[in-house]
């Protein structure tokens, strides 16, 4: 056994993350963060102490044994470390790349007293990769329940739900509005910060666990939250259908030609490829001068996209200072790397437009902060008369989402005065059965929140079906045929019991 | 539902109204069981193709299928009249989408059609004709040959009128002629709905709001996903913004803002513009023109 490692001896940098030029990446949809090579990783993964304190397993909020996967990197067992995260997070090449680590686990990293934190997310990342790289799957071996469980949305959420209901041995189904699974993964978060094949290998996972996608089904109207349990036979619900209904701000010039949401522009170009148009049928016409307002992730992605598809320049107008962005530090560093302008303390207060009704410009004023507001942010004030204009032909909405009204005007389901739907502390809705988890009860939040909700519904929605975890193992009958068909019964201890 | 949206909604009928006006009738037995008077569907019609919006013009929960009329005026829509016949099928169909038209307590309504609202309009007026009130219909067409769907709203129509551009059928003049006809009749209607091109749908209002008739429109934005998540379909409402596919499509007449919804459809002309001339031209090198393209 090596000698324990202290501050002094480990390598005191922290790895740089192997990335695309600025220039030439801006130009193009290829991901921007290469992600790190083998000894990219044995280096980084050699700055962790081990320390016994784990502050970093309390900052994650599904609780990752981070130390653990980390010492199986140094130890190069990877499908070891592939193991330990996955017997949390089920989407490890997912949340490696669009976790914001520095609130999360690398904020609290005992290293990061001292030097620069650990790169927890770019391990992460690294080791989902290659599980994806080597086609490992932990498949364990399944005991059918008997019971039957229907999804509602396919973002994180559900995924993570879906992926340990159908571990319980039910008969999953999730259903999806779009024509393809995903969410907000697939139709909001661009390809240069998570390409779409590592959704689809994640979706294809699932799909060996025996969870069935049912594309083109908008639950509330095709059939009722309901009808699913009383007519189509499922024992339990979840509901995970994200946030959506992007907010307008209410000033004048809104609905000129050249104004549209964040969420507009990220699904025309992500998911109905707007991008390669005419070659793929949906229309964009991207801006040559393109102001986006918001500093969130969202706007962060609208302000990238919108250089990538050629726009001369591209601007983030914000009415607080960069110290209060709600972006990841890493997208507001790469956006500005890349050439976007910030406005920051710049509140939009009229949006212009021509005689033909497009936008030529946006009409703004200068902040200062002020006090505390509730947020426990220091308020924005306008300074009088600091009015200017800014020349542009495109004008972006990325200020927040509202609660989307689909399930709550067609479902009894109880919502809480802003339009997300209630539950109690276990994730329970007000109908029996029905559970719900993600943006649809937070409001907008994180990829990892909203697949540690679809987690913890799982574990409400077992208890509520008598469904108990064991760690028998039916590893007696371990039929040579069912090997052969991928079937590893030993491999993990996933057996269920169903206690009456 | 089609696993991954894989294209398994199969055309069983398709009929021509006209050379651009043509009828799919697709399988879909959930959704003809589901779908109301004032819904719609989003269609892809192929893998690449894109999301348009279009009324369920019928359903028939026996035959398990949905009725979509379609006018043929761009890229996609013309590329619908040339490719989907029996038998083939569209990649994506989803719906019903919108909130149910609200049909009740009225006891003579007067149900404008025009142009692509012909179709949207049937299943308001039969619901209406179901609930117990008279139901008196204005159809507008351009001429008498492109007319359809007369015998469907006769069955439930008290009272037909027919406006033909050129007075080949019918009275000759725009919907609203037929209106003021049928108000001047009928001074006891007590509710409207009127469906077609904005421009239309303006005029209507306009002939019922001295009149204080509670009229209702079913607005045509440029939508995207339909689930109220892009904000695409954004419409002004009175002082507010509503979107058309989650809070509509639906909506009080005399509180719409036309001249903004307008606008707005203006709003990909050029690409659109783009996208037809490239399919034109990959027609012509198939096989002689656009129309003779129909061979593919
Ligand atoms: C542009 C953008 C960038 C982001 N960047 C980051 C980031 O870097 N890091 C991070 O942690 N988080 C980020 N987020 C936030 C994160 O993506 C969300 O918090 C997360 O996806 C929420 O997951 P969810 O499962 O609750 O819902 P979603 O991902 O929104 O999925 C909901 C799904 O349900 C479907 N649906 C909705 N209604 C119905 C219905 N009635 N019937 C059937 N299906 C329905 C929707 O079509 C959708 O596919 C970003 C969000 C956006 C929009
Ligand atoms: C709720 C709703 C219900 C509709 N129902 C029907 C229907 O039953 N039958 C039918 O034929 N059409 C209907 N439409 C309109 C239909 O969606 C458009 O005609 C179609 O999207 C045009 O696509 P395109 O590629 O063929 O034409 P494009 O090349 O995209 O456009 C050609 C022309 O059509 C106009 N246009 C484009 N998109 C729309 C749109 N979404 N709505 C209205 N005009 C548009 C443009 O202004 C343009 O001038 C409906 C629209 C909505 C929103
Ligand atoms: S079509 Fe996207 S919100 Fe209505």
């Amino acid at each position: 056994m090596a000698k324990k490692k202290t501050i002094r001896t480990i390598p005191q940098a922290r790895t740089p993350m192997p990335e695309q030029d600025p220039a030439a990446r801006a130009r193009n949809f290829k991901e921007v963060a290469c992600g790190y090579t083998l000894e990219n990783a044995h280096n980084e993964a050699e700055r962790c102490l081990q320390c016994p304190d784990e502050p970093c397993v309390r900052g994650c909020p599904v609780g990752i044994d981070i130390p653990a996967f980390i010492q199986k990197i140094a130890e190069k067992n990877y499908h070891g470390a592939y193991d330990v995260i996955t017997d949390t997070n089920l989407l490890p090449a997912v949340c490696g790349r669009v976790c914001p680590q520095e609130n999360q686990c690398e904020g609290v990293c005992t290293v990061g007293d001292t030097l620069e934190p650990v790169a927890i997310g770019r391990l992460e990342r690294f080791v989902g990769d290659m599980a994806i790289r080597e086609g490992w799957v932990n498949r364990p071996y399944v005991e059918p329940s008997g019971f039957r469980v229907g999804i509602v949305g396919s973002g994180p959420a559900g995924m993570a739900c879906a992926a340990d209901m159908a571990k319980a041995g039910c008969e999953v189904v999730v259903y999806e509005a779009f024509h393809e699974p995903g969410g907000v993964l697939k139709y909001g978060i661009p390809d240069f910060r998570l390409p779409n094949e590592v959704i689809d290998v994640e979706i294809d996972k699932l799909r060996e666990l025996g969870v069935r996608f049912e594309c083109n089904t908008l639950v509330g109207r095709l059939f009722t939250i309901e009808q699913m349990i009383t007519d189509m036979g499922y024992h339990a619900v979840f509901i995970g259908t994200g946030a959506g209904y992007p907010s307008f701000m209410g000033i004048p010039g809104e609905s000129l030609n050249g104004v549209l949401s964040a969420n507009e522009l990220l699904t025309r170009c992500n998911l109905m490829r707007a991008r390669d148009f005419p070659n793929f049928d949906t229309p964009l016409m991207p801006g040559r001068r393109v102001a986006v307002i918001g500093a969130g992730n969202t706007a962060m992605d609208a302000l990238r996209v919108s250089l990538r598809l050629g726009a001369e320049k591209v601007m983030c107008v914000y009415r607080r200072s960069k110290t209060e962005a709600p972006a990841r530090a890493e997208e507001i560093h790469h956006a500005g790397e890349e050439g976007v302008e910030f406005h920051w303390l710049t509140s939009p207060v009229e949006v212009l437009g021509d005689a033909g009704k497009r936008v030529r410009g946006l009409r703004c004023q200068k902040m200062e902060l002020g006090e505390p507001d509730a947020s426990g942010r220091r308020r924005p004030v306008p300074v009088p008369g600091s009015e200017f204009e800014l020349e542009c032909d495109s004008v972006v909405y990325a200020i927040g989402t509202n609660a989307n009204p689909i399930l709550g005007q067609t479902a009894k389901l109880k919502l809480n005065k802003r339009g997300y739907i209630e539950t109690d502390e276990n994730l329970a809705t007000s109908i029996a059965g029905v559970y719900a988890g993600g943006d649809i009860v937070t409001g907008a939040a994180t990829v990892i929140e909203a697949m540690g909700a679809g987690r913890k519904a799982a574990r409400s929605m077992k208890a509520w079906l008598g469904l108990k975890d064991t760690d028998v193992v039916f590893a007696e009958a371990a039929p040579y045929e069912k090997r052969r068909f991928g079937f590893a019964p030993d491999e993990h201890g996933y057996a269920r019991l169903r206690v009456a | 539902m089609g696993e991954d949206g894989g294209g398994a909604f199969e055309i069983v009928t398709r009929e021509d109204y006209s050379d651009v006006t043509y009828m799919l009738e697709v399988r879909h037995p959930q959704m003809a069981k589901a779908a109301q008077a004032g819904q719609f569907v989003i269609v892809m019609e192929h893998e690449h193709g894109e999301r348009i919006p279009l009324t369920i013009a019928d359903f028939d929960p026996e035959r398990g299928t949905v009725t979509l009329v379609v006018q043929a005026v761009g890229k996609t829509t013309k590329e619908m009249q040339q490719r989907c016949r029996e038998g083939t099928t569209l990649y994506a169909v989803v719906g019903p989408m919108g909130i149910p038209s609200h049909i009740g307590g009225a006891k003579k309504v007067l149900c404008v059609g025009g142009g692509l609202g012909v179709a949207p309009v049937y299943p308001q007026a039969r619901a209406y004709a179901r609930s117990g009130a008279k139901v008196i219909g204005v159809l507008g067409f351009r001429n008498k040959d492109v007319m359809f769907w007369e015998d469907r709203f006769r069955a439930v129509c008290d009272e037909l009128i027919v406006c033909t551009d050129d007075g080949s059928a019918g009275i000759k003049g725009l919907v609203t002629k037929g209106m003021e006809q049928a108000l001047a009749a009928h001074p006891d209607i007590d509710e409207c709905v009127a469906i077609g091109p904005p421009v239309m749908m303006k005029a209507c209002a306009e002939v019922t709001r001295p009149r204080g008739i509670r009229t209702i429109v079913s607005l045509n934005p440029v939508m995207v996903d339909g689930t109220g998540m892009c904000g695409g379909c954004r419409v002004k409402i009175a002082d507010g913004i509503k979107f058309a596919c989650v809070d509509g499509p639906d909506f009080d007449a005399h509180q719409v803002d036309f001249d903004d919804l307008m606008a707005r459809l203006a709003r990909f002309k050029p690409a659109e513009a783009e996208a037809m001339k490239k399919w034109e031209e990959s027609c012509r090198m198939k096989g002689g023109d656009a129309s003779a393209a129909e061979r593919y």
